[in-house]
């Protein structure tokens, strides 16, 4: 008996890496050649950014199937890690070590919320579990807003009032200010390295979704019950696919950080409008198809620039646009009517093939 | 003790907001399965045409704000039509993902409508605050108001549901859609009604909202529309009761959180107490434990 | 007489007394069974008697209110579902659920791994540990479906199969945990005749080859007195009649329960 679904799946990540690698090649040479507009050139590190955010999201709610509100907040703390570091301890460092120990610390600890947070989260369902998890992308957001950090030669000084009572020395600097963020940041973000930590991401997801972890990660989706009487541990499997997620949401959080020169934590950065717009890339995209998902995240980070000179009527469109195209995809409807269109298509080319034979 | 009195009855006041909202995720939730995200945008709509009808064009309260009603109350049912009807049976994300399109259009279309200055909203009520315990306590007219038509709301709503043949229908269709159709009931008219009457309360309450806080933007109703969906999970998504009584706590604890702790923490505390609550009652206050049969 | 047949020290499940009750309704009142090993033991009785909670209480779905449980001389009374599978219990559903999206192959290889597993490390480096397992996964998930003469439609989406494959990829599935009882909720639900038939058939089969000792729960009465070698008659959540499967057949008290006064 020969199995085939190997080759399927090598198939599918072979080409999914070749098409972000062919994505990055043609941005390059257009880059090179002069011929990308500056506005283009701006959205580069952000298709990276998105695509990764989709991703990791794409593995909690297709792969899991747990529908969650509050990735931003896992991107929020990877930016805020990364740029505390790189206004510290990554000051005195050359860029590239700045910039590998800050992916790195924004991974491990937007995943260590990841775990803390899964902990009361996962043992909600559906749309409880939705609210709660909307409900601490919000806490994150409006807390980091809040926090003034600052350091001098005694130490950390940690204020949730404002930057005098931080009580700094005259040699100290203050980082956090509040609602202000951080400001003064490196802005050593590239492409080159948003195009390596989108591959970094796909080769984990892809490689977990096809083993053993994404095969029980898949069994509890499809049947909860079922997968616990063969011995499959619900929680712990559903925490290992929300702790990677949240993980690689905190390096594409730290790329965010290291692609601006100041940082806020304001709601049009984190809050769960921006939550729901990843939410938006998965599912057109489509449900558990990574590749889709940097698709659409990719073609929504470009179509709303592309549709500037629309001015006020962008969003407009934008909104039409997805609920036609929601419409289009799920309706059950369109859904009959694509299926007879395609039978029909397929009998021409049957009565075209009887001949050949 | 006076202030806590006062700052107690504003979120009592803000807290009716939130149920009157609150109301209309709770009962679309119970009736079409679906998570709304476009109700707080309604709120927005209500809003904008009170401004509209009795600044610019002059006509009386009252009539703004039947106009208001009926306005949403045919949005509400156009929307479902369009956006939600050609989805049924369809995956509830792909639902939730259409009323988030949905509710970007509502925003979009009064940005370019009303412009994106914020337009400064007339209170709808005017006569005299009352001042309680020799002048410490004063409640604004606007909070008597409120708290008023909250409550008449909610024993309307009841004697709707428990006294009408369409009220009883909601209620079928809320327990057993299948069962329900088998029954004889018109399922599709029975949510067409449920969308109606959410947002015609979605009016009423962004006339109560503005009135309030007297400031009207096309943003207007995504947080408290966010704070009343919260406050429906609160209290059990799907239990009239439990909207209700969400939304009060809700407002309350924001109102005393604010006064108190820190009005940027705000939020943070409704939502921090919002996750507590699920913890020990995974389905709210008033939500009823499903089981899953094996 | 079926006392002195049974030694103790061949008794493979042992439940004691199982109680349950939902909002006061007791839907399992006092259950005990003693089921020897390798045997093929019968629950049955009229609708809403009680067979699937009994399930439900041996596999740890519900925790019982009162009573025992004791698996090959271990007391796993009041552990998780998950853990009662590794203690050496399977079973099989009466709505069938299967990973409906996962191919068949999966649906037994997701049953597998947590016996033959590799580490996350391994997963994401695809490590030569994760090759060489993932293989053997792959030859040993194929054996068991040629069992059930699935191993052709090893690749197809289980979502795919007849509902008879269904039913039998569901058995394959919990087989492949390796159990030391399995327990059969009514299999022949929805088959008929000729599917029953063969049925039988692939139940003796698995007994032979898996050497495991089997519970079912069925309706059909000929597949019952065909392949049962003793049952229990469940009525309201109680225990009617055990014993012998003709012998229980025979009694005038469980032909009432089933065909009413």
């Amino acid at each position: 008996m020969k199995l085939k679904y190997k080759k399927k799946s090598l198939r599918y990540a072979l080409i999914t890496y070749a098409m972000v690698l062919a994505f990055y090649m043609v941005c390059e040479v257009m880059l090179r050649s002069g011929f990308m507009s500056s506005l283009m050139k701006g959205l580069l590190v952000p298709i990276c950014y998105y695509s990764m955010l989709a991703v990791s999201l794409n593995l909690v709610v297709g792969i899991s199937g747990e529908l969650s509100l509050g990735h931003a907040g896992f991107m929020c703390i990877g930016a805020f890690a990364g740029a505390i570091f790189a206004q510290t301890a990554g000051a005195a460092l050359p860029g590239w070590a700045e910039l590998f120990i800050a992916i790195i610390l924004g991974a491990v600890i937007a995943g260590i919320f990841g775990f803390l947070i899964g902990i009361p989260v996962l043992r909600l369902r559906g749309d409880y579990l939705a609210i709660v998890t909307l409900a601490f992308g919000e806490i994150i957001k409006n807390v980091i807003n809040v926090v003034y950090l600052g350091i001098d030669s005694k130490g950390v000084h940690f204020s949730m009032k404002d930057s005098l009572s931080l009580g700094l020395e005259p040699d100290g600097v203050t980082i956090i200010k509040g609602a202000q963020g951080i400001s003064r940041l490196p802005r050593n973000a590239t492409f080159t390295l948003g195009i390596v930590l989108l591959i970094i991401a796909l080769f984990i997801v892809l490689n977990l979704i096809n083993s053993r972890h994404g095969r029980a990660i898949m069994a509890i989706r499809d049947n909860r019950i079922a997968a616990e009487s063969i011995g499959i541990s619900a929680s712990k499997y559903k925490m290992l696919a929300f702790v990677v997620a949240s993980a690689i949401a905190g390096v594409a959080g730290v790329l965010y950080s290291h692609n601006l020169s100041t940082l806020q934590s304001s709601s049009s950065n984190f809050g769960y409008n921006q939550s729901i717009m990843m939410l938006v890339f998965v599912v057109l995209g489509g449900i558990g198809n990574i590749r889709g998902s940097i698709i659409a995240a990719t073609i929504l980070t470009i179509l709303p620039e592309k549709l500037r000179f629309l001015d006020d009527y962008r969003m407009l469109i934008y909104a039409v646009v997805l609920i036609v195209m929601m419409l289009f995809n799920s309706a059950p409807a369109a859904i009959d009517f694509r299926a007879r269109m395609a039978a029909k298509f397929a009998r021409h080319r049957n009565a075209g093939e009887v001949e050949d034979e | 003790m006076s202030s806590f009195i006062s700052f107690l009855i504003n979120g009592i006041s803000l807290g009716s907001v939130y149920a009157i909202i609150a109301l209309g995720y709770t009962m679309v939730y119970g009736i079409a399965k679906m998570l709304n995200f476009a109700h707080g945008d309604v709120i927005m709509v209500g809003g904008y045409v009170v401004f509209v009808a009795s600044s610019t064009y002059g006509l009386p309260i009252w009539l703004s704000i039947v106009l208001s009603v009926v306005v949403c109350t045919v949005l509400g049912i156009t929307i479902e039509r369009i956006a939600y009807k050609p989805l049924r049976g369809a995956s509830s994300l792909s639902v939730l993902i259409t009323a988030i399109g949905v509710s970007y259009f509502l925003q979009n279309a009064a940005l370019i409508i009303f412009g994106a200055d914020t337009k400064s909203f007339n209170s709808v009520v005017d006569f005299p605050s009352i001042s309680l315990m020799g002048g410490k306590v004063i409640i604004s007219d606007e909070t008597i108001v409120t708290i008023v038509v909250c409550i008449l709301v909610m024993v309307l709503l009841t004697t709707f549901i428990n006294k009408t043949k369409t009220g009883q229908a909601m209620l079928a269709v809320s327990a057993d859609r299948g069962a329900a159709t088998l029954m004889g009931i018109n399922v599709n008219k029975t949510i067409a009604v449920t969308f109606a009457i959410g947002s015609g309360l979605a009016a009423i309450a962004g006339v109560l909202l503005c009135s309030a806080y007297p400031v009207l933007s096309s943003t207007t109703g995504s947080m408290p529309g966010i704070k009343a969906f919260t406050a429906a999970v609160f209290g059990g998504i799907g239990s009239i009761p439990g909207a209700m009584i969400g939304g009060i706590l809700l407002g309350v604890i924001e109102n005393l959180s604010k006064a108190y702790i820190s009005s940027q923490l705000s939020d943070p505390i409704v939502f921090g107490i919002l996750i507590i609550l699920l913890l020990f009652k995974p389905s709210g206050l008033m939500g009823k434990q499903i089981q899953e049969k094996v | 007489m079926s006392d002195i047949a049974m030694k103790n020290d061949d008794i493979l499940l042992s439940a004691e007394n199982l109680s349950i009750s939902f909002g006061g309704l007791k839907a399992v009142d006092g259950f005990s069974v003693k089921i020897k090993r390798g045997e093929l033991y019968g629950l049955i009785g009229p609708n809403g008697a009680g067979k699937t909670t009994v399930f439900n209480l041996l596999t740890g779905v519900y925790k019982p209110d009162m009573g025992s449980i004791i698996l090959d001389g271990k007391n796993i009374t009041g552990k998780k579902n998950t853990e009662i599978n590794h203690e050496g219990i399977a079973r099989t559903f009466q709505n069938i659920r299967l990973f409906s999206n996962l191919s068949v192959l999966d649906n037994v290889k997701a049953a597998l791994d947590e016996r033959y597993g590799y580490s996350i490390f391994d997963s994401i480096f695809r490590t030569p540990k994760f090759r060489r397992i993932e293989r053997e996964l792959d030859e040993k998930a194929l054996s068991i479906l040629e069992v059930f003469d699935l191993d052709k439609l090893a690749e197809y989406k289980a979502s795919q199969l007849p509902y008879g494959q269904q039913r039998k990829l569901e058995i394959a599935r919990a087989l492949a945990t390796e159990p030391k009882l399995i327990l059969l909720d009514e299999p022949a639900a929805g088959m008929n005749p000729q599917e029953t038939a063969e049925l039988m058939d692939t139940i003796a089969l698995i007994r032979r080859e898996f050497s495991v000792t089997i519970l079912l729960i069925e309706h059909d009465m000929k597949l019952v007195s065909g392949i049962c070698e003793r049952l229990t008659v469940l009525n309201f959540g109680q225990i009617l009649c055990e014993g012998e499967t003709k012998a229980v057949l025979n009694d005038p008290e469980v032909i009432k329960a089933y065909l009413g006064d």
